[in-house]
């Protein structure tokens, strides 16, 4: 009797895996569902016996879509792979609890050591250190202590919280316990945005799992599915809205790590940035920090989406050159045409083209020419891409998504977008271009948060404006 | 049952939940296809919330409609990744298609349709979801009911 792997994940099921397993299991084949191996080019990919075929629509040609062994697809052989080790490998729910027992036996002062050495940063944007955050609450005194997970992953062009809570989900419970144990919570809830109904599915399944193990017996796990703001992915407007309120952001201070959700000490942390703690403790924070470039330590969940012949999730140590990922894995545009520009690190990501795109993707090369990470994100879009239009989508996502808070960001993404249409239609685009440039340092400057203070960094690299900060 | 009473039973499963009111809210849209002016007032009550507090979530969430939908809801991805791979022209395409624009029902109410930022499925696109459909590399004719 053979074994055959097929994915259980939102891509493959849109693309027939239902069907595909369901046709192996009626030709006596043991199916077991896995995760996504992330190679979404290649999806349905399927595994009979150790050997990988893709895309697999029904059996009748399965033969033409063998791609070799799974262990020497050089797609996945290359990566380094941390979070996404397990990913695709098993059936998720098969789950071996030992390790994450013999983690959760370590003192927290341990742990917090562990990721300090790590030198693990922010996987949702801000790449702030996680030891800084997790210290802060670990030293906030409070009767009630929370780990927050931000799964609202709205950032285009994302879809690693996605794999890896339909893929792998005891990895993010496993980060959310072992950080829980160091700051002393007895809380997690989850903020999972509502466009992923298979990962609540999934995850919630692995919720009543981990009880069952025992793994939840200090430490619960709640579930909450968003109802569409983008906004939401904001760490306080977050906290609003699992107060059950409209997603207004907070003025900062104090931090959600002194008070955060019901004003109590609060470790949000977006699902990758957890998700790499097991790995942490595993092999050593001191052995992760050598992955990687000076303070961009470890692996980064890249995801290569858009208008690119190879897209999927590429988990690498940090450092990799943008072109490297483009062209080696991505294997140029699904068009053919050359590349126009990329976008990285979501809608708040600049636009990069030409000799940018030698860039290394670390946190300061990508600061450097005012670009950032972000959650991971790469849009290619080939050389037909209109960039002035790009900078009046960046102003409109802006004016559709601002919570209303503050002026700069509520009026200011209406006027930008007002702006750039004048500047369409303008004999005289110097004088619009200059009202942009002033428009983008009012918002850049004085939003209340990165919605309207990033909104500056797609419109200026778009319409080629000098990034700002000067 | 009424439908306010029915929204309150609805209501009164989450009142101790995280977040208890937005997902109270997003079963309600679920069950009665938009939220109604009875909802509302039942979530308000159930709650302890006044009616302009519960009014301002509904405002404040995409997924929290106040008018109904068609038949066929299709909602189309209008993000970058999207973009890249003709997202603009789809949407144009099932506007003439359909004669209703994003956040529109056609005349016959039969469809509507919405836009969407990014449903995380970004190397196949365009994608969109026609109720719970979902379509990868969309085209005009695979977004039909």
């Amino acid at each position: 009797m053979s074994l055959a792997k097929v994915p259980r994940e939102t891509l493959a099921n849109a693309l027939g895996a239902d069907r595909v397993a369901a046709e192996l299991a009626a030709a006596g084949h043991d199916v077991i569902r896995t995760g996504s191996l992330g190679l979404c080019w290649a999806e349905p990919l399927i595994e009979i016996d150790g050997i990988a075929y893709g895309p697999v629509k029904n059996l009748a040609h399965l033969d033409a879509a063998r791609i070799g062994p799974t262990d020497e697809i050089p797609a996945l052989a290359r990566q380094h792979r941390l979070v996404f080790d397990r990913c695709g490998r098993a059936n998720p729910f098969d789950y071996d609890a030992a390790p994450i027992r013999a983690h959760l036996a370590r003192e927290p002062a341990d742990i917090l050591a562990e990721i300090e050495a790590s030198g693990l940063r922010g996987r949702g944007g801000a790449g702030f250190p996680a030891h800084i955050k997790w210290r802060t609450v670990h030293d906030t005194p409070s009767d009630r202590k929370y780990v927050v997970v931000n799964a609202d992953e709205g950032d285009s062009g994302t879809f690693a919280d996605r794999l890896i809570m339909e893929g792998d989900p005891f990895r993010l419970i496993e980060g959310m316990l072992i950080a829980g144990r160091a700051i002393g919570a007895d809380t997690g809830v989850v903020y999972l945005r509502s466009e992923y109904p298979l990962a609540a599915e999934i995850f919630s399944e692995a919720i009543v799992a981990a009880r069952g193990l025992g793994l939840l017996d200090t430490f619960d796990i709640e579930l909450f599915v968003g109802a569409g703001a983008y906004i939401c992915g904001e760490e306080t407007s977050l906290l609003e809205s699992l107060e059950g309120k409209r997603g207004e952001i907070r003025v900062k201070p104090p931090v959600p790590a002194i008070a955060g959700l019901f004003g109590r000490p609060t470790l949000v942390h977006n699902v990758i940035t957890l998700a790499a703690v097991p790995a942490i403790l595993e092999h050593g924070g001191a052995a992760y920090a050598e992955l990687g470039v000076g303070r961009s330590t470890g692996t980064m969940t890249f995801q290569l989406a858009g208008n690119v012949e190879r897209g999927g999730l590429i988990e690498l140590p940090f450092g990799v050159p943008l072109r490297e990922l483009i062209e080696d894995w991505g294997g140029g545009t699904r068009t053919g045409r050359s590349v126009g520009a990329v976008q990285v690190g979501g809608p708040l990501g600049a636009y990069l083209a030409g000799e940018q795109l030698d860039t290394p993707m670390t946190y300061e090369a990508l600061a450097a020419i005012g670009a950032g990470v972000g959650h991971g994100g790469v849009v290619v879009f080939d050389d037909t891409v209109d960039l002035v239009r790009q900078a009046h989508y960046a102003f409109a996502f802006c004016a559709h998504e601002s919570c209303g808070k503050c002026t700069p960001c509520r009026i200011g993404a209406v006027r930008g977008k007002e702006t750039v249409e004048a500047l369409i239609a303008s004999e005289r685009p110097e004088v619009e271009l200059a009202m942009i440039a002033d428009l983008c340092d009012v918002m850049e400057q004085a939003s209340l948060c990165q919605m309207g203070g990033m909104t500056p960094i797609p419109v200026r690299s778009a319409l080629g404006l000098p990034p700002g900060g000067s | 049952m009424d439908q306010a009473a029915s929204a309150r039973e609805i209501a009164e499963r989450h009142v101790d939940r995280i977040g208890g009111p937005i997902t109270a809210l997003r079963e309600i849209a679920a069950a009665f296809g938009y939220v109604q002016r009875g909802h509302v007032e039942a979530v308000a009550e159930t709650f302890n919330l006044s009616v302009a507090e519960v009014r301002g979530i509904v405002g404040f969430y995409s997924d929290l409609n106040t008018e109904p939908r068609g038949r066929t809801h299709i909602r189309i991805c209008q993000a970058e990744a999207c973009q890249s791979v003709g997202a603009r022209e789809l949407t144009a395409a099932a506007t003439a298609q359909f004669g209703a624009g994003l956040g529109e029902t056609s005349p016959d109410g039969s469809v509507s349709l919405e836009a969407v930022y990014c449903l995380g499925l970004c190397t196949t696109g365009p994608t969109a979801m026609v109720n719970d459909r979902i379509v990868v590399r969309a085209t005009p004719e695979a977004l039909g009911p």
